[in-house]
């Protein structure tokens, strides 16, 4: 069980895919990965999860983390490509009000 | 109350690396009751929640102790228990202050933690704890009125 990360940059975006499961075991290597990424002004970070398995509160927890620090920072957090199930979790969690997410490949690869 | 068919116990350190294991367990043992796909996810989620609650909540660190899990399946149910003996946390406390997140939340107002146990009340049709000499979360798991035609939906399933 693991998670990988692959993280594309331009001057403008910042591309990241992730796979795998992310859990209690993973989520740490999620943030510590993910994060310094939302510490510069005006970032704008795509995230594409069409290959996470499994998803439970602490990735939940993370891209919480990540969202909040971007806005801070006048950046913007986009999570694209949810499955059904993914959808479901910030549906019923309510982030789904708050975060931008899609079930859509918008803006990845532009 | 119908009689308990079959028990599993299994006993993990409490360290999140097992948390995927219990994970494996479970999807084995709701898949062979004949849960749906979606029912089986909820459930992996739900008892996921209560381990990862143990594990990070229950031993201080450098000190791992051990979790509890405990299924008990049931001709029309599966009940799931996850226990640490170690240190306890106040549940119902944590559960208050515990809820999805509405429109009106603020950016600031977001908990990074805490959504864990919001998510078994949700997925699970009955959760009790009990928070005596360490923290036993009873999970349970009804099979849907579609269970006659399970075989059917798994052959859809699997042709997809």
């Amino acid at each position: 069980m693991k998670v990988n990360i692959e993280k594309h940059e331009d001057d403008k975006e910042i591309y990241v895919s992730v796979s795998g499961e992310i859990d209690a075991y993973t989520a740490p290597k999620l943030r510590e990965e993910l994060l310094p990424l939302t510490e510069g002004k005006n970032n704008v970070i795509t995230v594409n999860l069409k290959d996470v398995s499994y998803l439970d509160s602490t990735g939940l927890g993370v891209f919480v983390g990540m969202f909040k620090q971007l806005n801070k920072n006048d950046g913007e957090l986009r999570l694209v490509e949810l499955s059904d199930r993914l959808k479901r979790l910030f549906n019923i969690t309510g982030l789904s009000h708050i975060m931008s997410i899609s079930d859509n490949a918008e803006d990845v690869g532009r | 109350m119908k009689q308990v068919m079959d028990y599993v116990e299994m006993k993990i350190p409490a360290k999140p690396e097992y948390v995927g294991v219990i994970r494996l367990t479970i999807s084995g043992i709701a898949s062979r009751m004949g849960y749906t796909y979606e029912e089986i996810e909820d459930i992996k989620i739900a008892v996921s929640e209560a381990c990862t609650n143990a594990v990070q909540h229950a031993y201080p660190e450098n000190q791992v102790g051990e979790v509890i899990i405990g299924f008990g399946i049931y001709e029309d149910k599966l009940e799931t228990m996850v226990a640490d003996s170690g240190q306890s946390f106040n549940f119902l406390k944590t559960k208050e202050e515990l809820g999805p997140y509405t429109e009106s939340t603020t950016v600031d107002q977001l908990s990074e933690g805490g959504l864990g146990l919001y998510l078994i009340e949700t997925l699970m049709d009955e959760v009790r704890v009990l928070n005596r000499s360490g923290v036993t979360v009873f999970m349970v798991k009804y099979l849907g009125e579609e269970r006659e035609n399970h075989d059917k939906a798994t052959s859809d399933r699997e042709t997809n």
